[in-house]
């Protein structure tokens, strides 16, 4: 009766304590992915380091589902520099190219008017009403680098949720039947 | 350890894994490249130079824009996005910069030519500052690679100049 009490209660705490890890080793993984996010934060100077380009009005240089990687620095903005801003009252951060600069001579204030490079008219139409300047405080960053397709995961993700639980459920089935 | 879900995790790990290297020694290679580009712009003519209702300036011309941006070309590039922009300074705006044409060159042969144009973008100033303004007239180019960093430069041509009255 002793025996197979011992053995029923180490069986018990051997459950207990794979159970522990794996949800340590879970929580590491989230962990650190959540790390590397806010490094990356605070080496690019931008809220956003990197996006997905949702629409085709920087075709074709920027195609729906290419990502772009942004940074910000404290450099004045100049036309040519490829922005990404947000309009008041719009979540959706827009990347489109500078190309007009007005800088005022001491404050370092600056109107700015982008357009996509494949549009045929500037953003105004973009911009809130009665705004017909982009501010430094809009822009959130400038990008520098590009890799194509990788965003397309993203955007089926936010276009049909199944696919994120579908993914979500399979990664977390194999965290739990790996016994290691 | 062999079952389907390892071996197709390995090898998901693997390829992005490879793929990212790949890319970023592709963007690499573009610092070897020699680059010498030239550019020469004229302007033809002004055509306008007016004011408008509400009290800007606003000039309308025709630039001859010649221009050889082959040596841009690497193995890398997508394509090369070209604007010339005209700089000035005036009392309330130590630095104006407006985009008076652009193009995209999708490749080597197109990257040499010489185009006629009357001004793309209104050149519509701050105040009612270009009578007789001088002013630099550049010739930005954005290399936008199939992968990996983008860069940009610009060439400066100084010396241009607009009427001193109203036409």
């Amino acid at each position: 009766m002793g025996l197979v009490g011992e053995t029923v209660d180490s069986i018990k705490s051997i459950k207990i304590r794979q159970l522990l890890t794996q949800a340590v080793t879970l929580g590491m993984i989230v962990t650190s992915a959540l790390i590397i996010w806010k490094a990356l934060m605070c080496v690019t100077g931008t809220e956003s380091p990197v996006v997905v380009v949702l629409s085709g009005s920087m075709e074709p240089g920027f195609k729906r589902g290419d990502i772009l990687f942004l940074t910000m620095t404290k450099d004045p903005i100049r036309t040519g520099e490829i922005v990404v801003f947000n309009v008041d009252g719009r979540d959706i951060p827009i990347v489109h190219r500078a190309i007009k600069v007005h800088e005022r001579e001491n404050t370092g204030h600056v109107d700015v008017l982008t357009k996509g490079d494949n549009n045929d008219v500037d953003d105004i139409g973009l911009y809130a009403d009665g705004q017909f300047w982009l501010h430094r405080h809009h822009i959130m960053g400038r990008a520098v680098g590009f890799l194509p397709y990788v965003g397309w995961v993203t955007i089926i993700m936010s276009e049909k949720p199944i696919i994120k639980y579908i993914l979500i459920g399979a990664l977390g089935l194999l965290v739990i039947t790996s016994k290691d | 350890m062999h079952s389907f879900g390892y071996r197709a995790n390995a090898l998901l790990t693997f390829s992005v894994t490879a793929l990212a290297f790949i890319c970023a020694i592709a963007s690499f290679s573009d610092k070897f490249s020699n680059q010498n580009p030239s550019a020469e712009i004229q302007i033809l003519n002004i055509n306008r130079l007016k004011k408008q209702s509400y009290g800007n300036d606003e000039v309308s011309l025709t630039l001859d824009i010649s221009a050889d941006l082959q040596s841009l070309f690497t193995w890398n590039t997508k394509q090369v996005f070209a604007f010339v922009a005209a700089e000035y300074e005036t009392p309330m705006n130590s630095l104006n910069q407006v985009s008076l044409w652009d193009a995209i060159i999708p490749d080597k042969e197109h990257a040499k030519f010489r185009i006629q144009t009357s001004n793309k973008y209104r050149f519509i100033d701050q105040g009612h500052n270009l009578r007789g303004k001088e002013f630099n007239l550049t010739l930005h180019w954005h290399v936008m690679p199939k992968t990996g960093k983008m860069f940009a430069d610009k060439i400066v041509m100084p010396g241009y100049s607009l009427p001193d009255a109203y036409k």
